[in-house]
Formats: structure tokens, sequence, C-alpha cells
């Protein structure tokens, strides 16, 4: 039988899932023993045991001096950054893109210009934003948002320029405006694509975000993996990074 | 003159000419059948009848009023492809029209205005034979079973003229015969002019009251970029077919109207399908 046609059935499927992560993990362990056998106070791979207490000193003990639970103080800083970050994008995107993606003229006068934005890497407008935003909420919002939101947008006018003209002159001879054509016959096409991209955007965006934080924030998961870096603690940064 | 009327209608694209010199008087209620070879055109002029394309040269008056430069609901479409809306379901693409026309804000309407519209789509869905059918997305239906939404799609908007590109191209005979009986209910029932094209030519003869062949009247490969296709032949069925009348002879025939042998430029005449009226 052709290797295109086997198809692993359910237990199979769950069992090739995990493979991966178990070799990392007995990779990561087998790695650990070895340095750690070598030299005992060794900090680049630590190992699990010494990993699982500091989980539980970052995740399930009260900081000493705020009385907060670390892990969760800064997962929860991040994660609103970035879900306000993704929330903008998006709607600039939706907008943007169903602009351009129905209408030739605004085609025509939108186009190079977000193919030219989606151009520049965001990172290097980082320091510009942090000067013109300055250092706080914003600007690390602000640099999820140049990064992603010239992808999600492109992508999505693509996905509402590809649908066959032959719908759209079938929705004008069922009477509808550009509005009416915009808001029930492409809006609807294009949100599978736009939940396929924000996803795929996901990764990106936390890269945004750790490089934010980690030059200048007060709480968040790449702000104590930057912070923590000073002292090779890997035993708080790979639980961090998981 | 009333119907639909066809001046000097040349169709360019760049240096090819596609269609030279076409002049046709279509009457109100007309069935015609447009057929012709391959790439001579026939979309194409569906798609100027529609608004879709604007002509090189020429004019097309509907009712004596210039066409619009943009299609519009007077002028249903059911086209081989892409004809219905994957993202709704049946009934919901049959409820599409009134409901963008009744509310141009939201394209949507509620309450006992929206449960009328969905009896209204419902009696024409069984109609052309989908009852049952109506909260299944169009990917699930058969080929037959898509272009009968199609029709049902087009016709809840109740356009006086209806043009089909090939709409049963894709079906297989005896599927054929059924939605053949089905367009003929339909053309009698419902006010309206269609124009077909079609590439079988029984499925011509046995619904047109009258058949147009476009063709190329020069055919040598040096001449082909700069002649285009015109109209070849132009054929009305004996015994004429009427909209709304089952015979001809029992038929109260208004003068000047309802009746094609009294507009068209008859070049022959045929009783191929006289067997198969409706
Ligand atoms: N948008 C376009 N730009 C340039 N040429 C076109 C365009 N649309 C159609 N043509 C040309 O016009 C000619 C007629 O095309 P059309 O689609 O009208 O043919 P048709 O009669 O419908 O053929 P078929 O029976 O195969 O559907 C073809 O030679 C085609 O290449
Ligand atoms: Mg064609």
């Amino acid at each position: 039988m052709r290797l295109i046609n086997l198809r692993p059935d359910r237990g199979a499927r769950i069992i090739l899932g995990a493979l991966p992560f178990v070799v990392l993990a007995l990779t990561y362990v087998v790695g650990s023993a070895l340095r750690l056998a070598d030299n005992p106070s060794d900090k680049l791979l630590p190992a699990l045991s010494a990993m699982a207490r500091m989980v539980e000193v970052m995740a399930f003990a009260p900081d000493q001096r705020t009385g907060d639970y670390l892990l969760w103080a800064d997962t929860a800083a991040s994660l609103k950054r970035l879900g306000s970050g993704l929330a903008i994008a998006t709607a600039i995107a939706l907008f943007v893109g169903l602009l351009t993606g129905v209408l030739p003229v605004a085609r025509a006068l939108l186009g190079p210009f977000v193919a030219f934005l989606s151009m520049v890497p965001p990172l290097a407008l980082l320091p510009v934003l942090f000067i013109v935003l300055g250092l706080g909420e914003v600007s690390k919002i602000a640099l999820i948002v140049i990064g992603v939101a010239p992808i999600l947008t492109r992508d999505l006018a693509l996905t509402a320029a590809d649908l066959p003209r032959e719908q759209i002159v079938k929705a004008e001879t069922l009477s509808a405006s550009t509005w009416l054509i915009a808001l029930r016959v492409v809006l609807p096409q294009i949100m599978p694509r736009l939940i396929d991209s924000l996803r795929l955007q996901l990764g990106p965006a936390f890269l945004f975000l750790i490089a934010a934080e980690a030059i200048s924030a007060e709480a968040g998961l790449g702000y104590r993996i930057f912070l923590v870096r000073r002292y090779l603690s890997m035993d708080i940064i790979f639980p961090y990074v998981a | 003159m009333s119907g639909l009327v066809i001046e000097g209608l040349w169709k360019e694209y760049g240096q090819q000419v596609v269609l030279e010199n076409i002049h046709l008087t279509i009457a109100p209620r007309a069935f015609v059948a447009l057929v012709g070879p391959s790439g001579c055109g026939k979309t194409t002029f569906l798609r100027m009848m529609l608004g879709q394309e604007r002509p090189t040269r020429g004019t097309i008056l509907i009712d004596g009023v210039p066409l619009p430069p943009e299609p519009g609901p007077d002028r249903g479409v059911v086209t081989q492809r892409y004809s219905v809306f994957p993202h709704l379901t049946v009934l919901q693409n049959v409820m599409l029209g009134p409901e963008l026309r009744a509310s141009r804000l939201s394209g949507r309407v509620w309450g006992a205005a929206r449960r009328g519209l969905a009896d209204r789509a419902s009696a024409l869905l069984a109609e052309v034979g989908l009852a049952g059918a109506e909260h299944k997305f169009p990917a699930r239906l058969s080929g037959g079973m898509q272009q009968r939404l199609a029709l049902a799609q087009a016709l809840m908007m109740r356009p006086r003229l209806l043009l089909l590109d090939e709409p049963f191209g894709a079906l297989d005979p005896g599927i054929k015969v059924e939605i053949h009986a089905l367009m003929r209910r339909l053309w009698h029932e419902h006010e309206m002019t269609v124009i077909m094209v079609t590439h079988d030519m029984r499925e011509a003869f046995s619904l047109a009251t009258r058949v147009i062949a476009f063709d190329r009247r020069r055919n040598r490969p040096e001449e082909l970029e700069r002649y285009g296709a015109s109209v070849t032949n132009d054929i009305s069925i004996w015994p004429p077919r009427v909209a709304g009348q089952q015979t001809l002879y029992d038929a109260d025939i208004p003068p000047g109207r309802d009746d094609p042998t009294l507009t068209g430029i008859a070049t022959g005449t045929t009783r191929a399908a006289q067997g198969t009226r409706a």
C-alpha cells in the first residue's frame, strides 16, 4: 500500500502524537543527568526535580514582596497584551482586508501600501515605538498590531478577492448593494480563513510580545525570562517557555 | 417597442473581435435558446445582457430603456457553476434576495416578515422539487438539486429577464428530462423572458420558442482574431410555444405580444419539437 493511503487509527494517532514529546523529555533527562554527573552545580540543564521545585515557588507560592503568584501574574499580564494586540489587529485586518478585497478602488489605493507595511520588520520599529508611545502598555500592544495586522489584512484581502466573480454578480442580481455584498456574501466566507490565519499569527504575535516585554515591562512572561536569564536560572526559564 | 432590442452590438477584447454586429429583437415572454461552437461568445453575450460586461459598440434596450451598466434584480442569472452561496443553507439561499431587498442595512429580516418570506421560499422550493432539503448546505446537494436551487433563488426576485448559461450542461440525461419539465413549467408560470445558452440541440429545440445560432462567418486561422461571431441562424419553433398557454389553438394571443413569430426574423421553421411540448 502507498504511504499516502496509510491512515493511523485513533490509538495509533495518540501514540504517534506523543512520541516527539517523549523523545524530547528523554533527551532532556539523559542530557541533564550527564551534565549533573559531571558537575553537580551545572545550571544549563537542571534536573526535573529542581524544575518542579521552581514551578512550585513561582506558581503556587505568593511572592514575598508583592504577594502575587508570579507565574500566573506574568501569564495574565502577557495574555492581556496579546489579547488586546490581536483584537485590534483583527479589527483592522477585517476592515481594511474587506475593503481592499471587495472594492477595486480601495485595492488600488491601499494595496501597495499594505504590501509595503507587511515588508517592514516590526522588531526594527520597536525602538521607534518606545520613543513615540513611551515604555508603557501601548507600545507593546502596538508592536503586536504592527507585526500581525498587515499580514492578516493581506491574507483576508486575497481570500475575499478570490471569491468567484459569479457570486458577486449573483448577489447583485439579488439586489445587494456593495455594503450588503460585503456583509452577507464576502464576510461570512472569509471568517473561516480569518480564524486559521489568526492561529498562524499567534506564534509571531508571541514573539513580538516577548521581545517587547524583554526590553521594558514590570510583569509578563518575557520580562521574567529575561530577568532571570541573568542568573542562568534555567530551572525557571524552561517552565516559563513551556 | 417593448421586449429586448439589440442593435449593432460589437464586443472586442483588445485586438480580438468576439462578437460583431449583432442585431436582435426578442419579444417579451420569449424563450430563446442560444447555440454555437465553443468560444464563439455566447457567455460574453449573456454577460453583456447582465450588465457584467460593457459592449464595445451598440445598444441594448430593455422595454425601450438602455440597459443599466451593472447587474440588477430585474435580470436573474443561473450559470453552470458558482450559482449558489456555499455558506448558506438551501432555504437561506432562496430567502437571500428578498431579504437583501427589504433590509438595506443588515440584509436580514425578522419576525413575521421572516416567517412570511420563509413560507414563500419553501413553497417555491417545493415547486422546484427541493422540499425536505431546506436545511442542507449546497455542498451536500447533487448537481441537479443545486441547479434547481439556483433557479429558485433567481425566481424569488421575479426577474423580467432570466439568463441561463449552460445551466443543465453538467447533468446526466435522466435528470435533464425532469429539469426540462420543471424549466418549461417555470417559464409558463413566471412572468419572464428567458435566454438560455446551451450546447444541447435537443434541449434547445424542446424548450425554446426560438433558437438562435452564433458563429463566425470567416474561419480561416489568420482571420480568427479580426472577425467575430454573429447571428448565423434564427429559427422560430413551429408550432409556436406561447408562455402560459398549453396549446396554440385554444389560445387567446394578444396581438403584438407573446408571439415570437411576429417579431423574430424567421429564417426557417421546424417541427422537430412537436412531440415534446409542455
Ligand atoms: N475577459 C476576457 N478577456 C479576454 N478575452 C475573453 C474574455 N472573456 C472571454 N474572452 C474570449 O472571448 C471568446 C468568447 O468567449 P465565451 O466565453 O463568450 O465563449 P462561449 O461561446 O461561451 O464558449 P463556451 O461554449 O465554451 O462556453 C473566447 O475566445 C475568449 O477567449
Ligand atoms: Mg460559455
